[in-house]
C-alpha cells in the first residue's frame, strides 16, 4: 500500500525545487534592488551599502512626477487601443475554421520574434517624410506635401500598440473560443441583434479575460524604453527611459533601482484595482 | 582568527593570487581595452599585430562598454584585486572618477619618452605630478547638414537657434556627451569660463532651452541619426566628423562643417588600472602608442584626429582634414560632469530633454 502511494503521489521535496529557484532568481535579485536603492551614492560611479532615503527623497518632484503620469498614461492608452481592437478581433477569430485560426496565431506569434529596435525602424521608417506614408497620401491628393508623422506620441502609441496587440490576442483566445455559441444563439433568439449580443453576452460573459489583456499589455509596456526613445518626443521619454539613463551613462544605481520600485509599485498598485474592479463586476 | 587569516592569505592566496603573475611572467597576454566594436576591430586588425611585432609582448584584445560601466567594473575588479584589463581607453569623465579615487597606477614617465610628445592636456597626472594616464585618440564633433536640404554650409552653432530651423535638427540627448553646455557658452557667452559656477551652468542653460523647438530628435543612438542625416529626414545636427567624412566619402548627401566658435574636441585616455600585474608592459604599449607615426596610423585606419601636434605627423592636407582641423577647438569641461554630475543631470531633464 505504501509503495503504491510513493508511486503515484510526486514526492513533497520536489515542490521545494520552484520555491528555491524563485528565491534564487526572483527574490534574491529583488532584495539586491531594493537594499541598492537605500544606499550611498558615491558620485566617484559606485555605491556603498547604508540606509539612506536621498534617492526616494530626489525622486519626489514635480518633474518626476509629470514623467511618471507620461508613462502611466501612454501605457493606459496603448492597452486600451490593444484591447478594444484585439477583442472584436479574437471574436471574429474564433468563428473561422480551425486551420485559418492556427496560420492566424502563428503570424501573430511570429511578431513577438521580432526586436523592439527592429520594429521601432520599421515604424520610424514607415512613418517618416521622406520614405513613408506621407508619400502615399501625397500620391492620392489627400495631402499638399509629404509630411512626417514621426516622432510623436502617435508614432509611439502605434509601435507599443504593434508589440502589445499579440499578447491580448494570445490572452483572450482561449475563453474567446471556448465561449458557448449557444448563449449568443439563445441571445439571438430572444430578438437582441448583432452589437446588442455582443455587448450584451459576449462582452460581460468575457469582462475577466479583457481585463487580464489590459493588465498583460499595461505592465508590458510601462517597462518599454527603446520606442520612446526611437519614436517619441523628448516629453515623451518614460520612466523606464530615466532609469536607463541613470544606470547606464550617470552610473547612479541608487537612483536607478529607487525609481524602478516606485514604477513597480504604481504599477502593482494599479493592477491590483483593475483587477479588483473587474472580480466586482463580474460578480455583480 | 589569525591563523585562519594566515591560511587564506598563505594558501588561496598563494594559489589564486600568485598564478596569474607566474603566467604572465611567462610572457601572457597584455590585456588591452577598447570600445568594442568598430575601435576594437581596427585595433585588433591595424595596431595590435605591429605592435607584437615591435615589442614582443602579445596582446589580449578586450572589447569594453562605452560610458560609466566600464569604470564601475574596473573598481569593483580592483576591490579583488583583479584587472580585466590592464590598460584601458577611458572616457575623460570616467578617468576623472577613476583619478579621484586612485583607481589607475602611476606610470614611470622615465620609461615613456614619447610621451613628450603629446601636448599637456592629453598628459593626465595626480596631484602629487605623477602620471596616470596618456591621450590615446581624439575625435572632433561638429555642425552636419544634408546637403540636399543645405546648400550651402552653415558657418557657425547659432544656426541651431535660427527659427528657419525649426524642427530639423538632431542633438545629443545628454548633457555629458553632447558638450552642448560647451557649445552654447563658447557661442554665446564668449568662451566656456561661465561653467565654472551654478549660476553660470543655469544661464547657459536657460540659452541653449531656446533650441528646444528647433531639435526634432534628441539622439543617443548613432545609427538612428546618422540615417535621418544622410535621407535628409533631419537635414542638420551635431555629429561626428569623421562618420559624417566617411559617409560623404561614399556619395551621401552629408557635409561636416568646422564652425567658427569651434568644434568639440572629445577624446578618450590610456589609463592602467592599479589592480595590474603588468604595469611594465603596459607601459611600453603607452608609448608605443604616443609615436607621432602610429598617431598618423590611426588617423588613417581608424579615422581619429591626432593626439599628437600636426607638424610631427606625415599626415597630407587631404588625410588631416578627414580627421581633424587647424581650427581652436572648444575643449570640454569634462571636471564640471565630475564635481556636479548629478545636479547638471538632473537640470538637464528638467529645462533641455524634458
Amino acid at each position: 500500500m505504501t509503495a503504491i502511494v510513493q508511486q503515484t503521489s510526486t514526492p513533497r521535496w520536489l515542490g521545494l525545487w520552484p520555491a528555491v529557484i524563485l528565491v534564487l532568481f526572483f527574490l534574491v535579485p529583488f532584495g539586491i534592488m531594493l537594499g541598492v536603492s537605500v544606499a550611498h551614492r558615491d558620485p566617484s560611479g559606485f555605491y556603498e551599502w547604508g540606509f539612506e532615503l536621498d534617492s526616494y527623497a530626489r525622486f519626489m518632484s514635480a518633474f518626476f512626477a509629470k514623467v511618471m503620469a507620461v508613462s502611466l498614461g501612454v501605457s493606459l492608452t496603448a492597452a486600451a487601443i490593444c484591447v478594444a481592437i484585439a477583442f472584436p478581433f479574437t471574436v471574429f477569430l474564433g468563428q473561422m475554421s480551425n486551420r485559418t485560426q492556427t496560420w492566424v496565431l502563428v503570424v501573430l506569434l511570429s511578431v513577438l520574434a521580432l526586436s523592439e529596435v527592429i520594429i521601432g525602424f520599421a515604424l520610424s521608417t514607415l512613418l517618416s517624410q521622406t520614405a513613408g506614408v506621407g508619400n502615399l497620401f501625397q500620391w492620392l491628393g489627400l495631402i499638399d506635401e509629404p509630411q512626417a508623422y514621426t516622432p510623436s506620441l502617435f508614432a509611439l502609441i502605434t509601435g507599443l500598440c504593434y508589440i502589445g496587440f499579440p499578447f491580448a490576442v494570445l490572452v483572450l483566445y482561449p475563453p474567446v473560443s471556448r465561449l458557448d455559441p449557444e448563449i449568443v444563439e439563445a441571445a439571438r433568439v430572444m430578438g437582441a441583434s448583432g452589437p446588442r449580443a455582443f455587448f450584451g453576452v459576449i462582452l460581460p460573459n468575457l469582462r475577466g479575460a479583457i481585463t487580464g489583456a489590459f493588465i498583460l499589455v499595461f505592465v508590458f509596456t510601462l517597462g518599454s524604453y527603446l520606442l520612446p526613445q526611437l519614436l517619441g518626443r523628448s516629453e515623451h521619454w518614460t520612466l523606464s527611459v530615466h532609469i536607463t539613463d541613470q544606470a547606464i551613462y550617470q552610473s547612479n544605481l541608487p537612483f536607478a533601482a529607487a525609481m524602478s520600485i516606485f514604477l513597480m509599485l504604481v504599477a502593482l498598485a494599479l493592477v491590483g484595482l483593475a483587477s479588483l474592479a473587474g472580480r466586482d463586476r463580474g460578480a455583480a | 582568527m589569525k591563523r585562519r587569516d594566515l591560511l587564506k592569505s598563505g594558501a588561496a592566496g598563494a594559489m589564486i593570487l600568485s598564478a596569474p603573475s607566474i603566467l604572465r611572467a611567462q610572457g601572457a597576454a597584455l590585456k588591452v581595452g577598447t570600445y568594442g566594436g568598430y575601435f576594437q576591430d581596427s585595433f585588433d586588425e591595424h595596431i595590435y599585430p605591429d605592435f607584437t611585432a615591435a615589442s614582443g609582448i602579445e596582446i589580449e584584445s578586450i572589447g569594453e562598454p562605452t560610458g560609466e560601466a566600464w569604470l564601475v567594473q574596473l573598481q569593483q575588479a580592483a576591490r579583488a584585486r583583479q584587472a580585466p584589463a590592464d590598460v584601458s581607453m577611458m572616457a575623460q569623465v570616467a578617468r576623472i572618477k577613476g583619478e579621484r579615487s586612485e583607481l589607475w597606477a602611476k606610470l614611470d614617465e622615465s620609461k615613456m619618452p614619447n610621451v613628450a610628445n603629446l601636448p599637456d592636456h592629453f598628459v593626465h597626472r595626480y596631484e602629487d605630478g605623477s602620471l596616470n594616464g596618456t591621450g590615446a585618440v581624439s575625435w572632433y564633433i561638429t555642425l552636419v547638414t544634408n546637403t540636399d536640404a543645405f546648400a550651402e554650409a552653415p558657418t557657425s552653432w547659432q544656426a541651431f537657434w535660427d527659427p528657419a530651423n525649426a524642427d530639423k535638427i538632431g542633438l545629443m540627448s545628454l548633457a555629458s556627451n553632447s558638450f552642448l553646455l560647451e557649445i552654447t557658452a563658447a557661442t554665446h557667452f564668449d568662451g566656456t569660463d561661465i561653467l565654472d559656477t551654478e549660476e553660470g551652468v543655469l544661464q547657459v542653460m536657460e540659452k541653449l532651452a531656446e533650441v528646444k523647438s528647433n531639435v526634432r530628435l534628441w539622439w543617443r543612438d548613432e545609427g538612428q541619426f546618422q540615417q535621418a542625416l544622410e535621407t535628409g529626414e533631419i537635414p542638420m545636427g551635431q555629429y561626428y566628423h569623421d562618420v559624417t567624412g566617411l559617409a560623404a566619402s561614399q556619395g551621401k548627401p552629408v557635409r561636416s562643417t568646422f564652425p567658427d566658435e569651434g568644434a568639440v574636441l572629445d577624446s578618450g585616455s590610456w589609463v592602467v588600472s592599479s589592480a595590474s600585474q603588468m604595469v611594465d608592459q603596459s607601459q611600453v604599449f603607452i608609448d608605443y602608442m604616443a609615436q607621432p607615426e602610429i598617431q598618423a596610423k590611426l588617423s588613417r585606419m581608424v579615422g581619429t584626429a591626432p593626439t599628437v601636434p600636426r607638424d610631427m605627423t606625415d599626415l597630407t592636407e587631404e588625410e588631416f582634414a578627414a580627421v581633424s582641423s587647424d581650427k581652436e577647438p572648444i575643449l570640454p569641461k569634462y571636471e564640471i560632469y565630475v564635481d556636479r554630475g548629478d545636479w547638471i543631470n538632473q537640470q538637464w531633464s528638467e529645462n533641455i530633454t524634458g
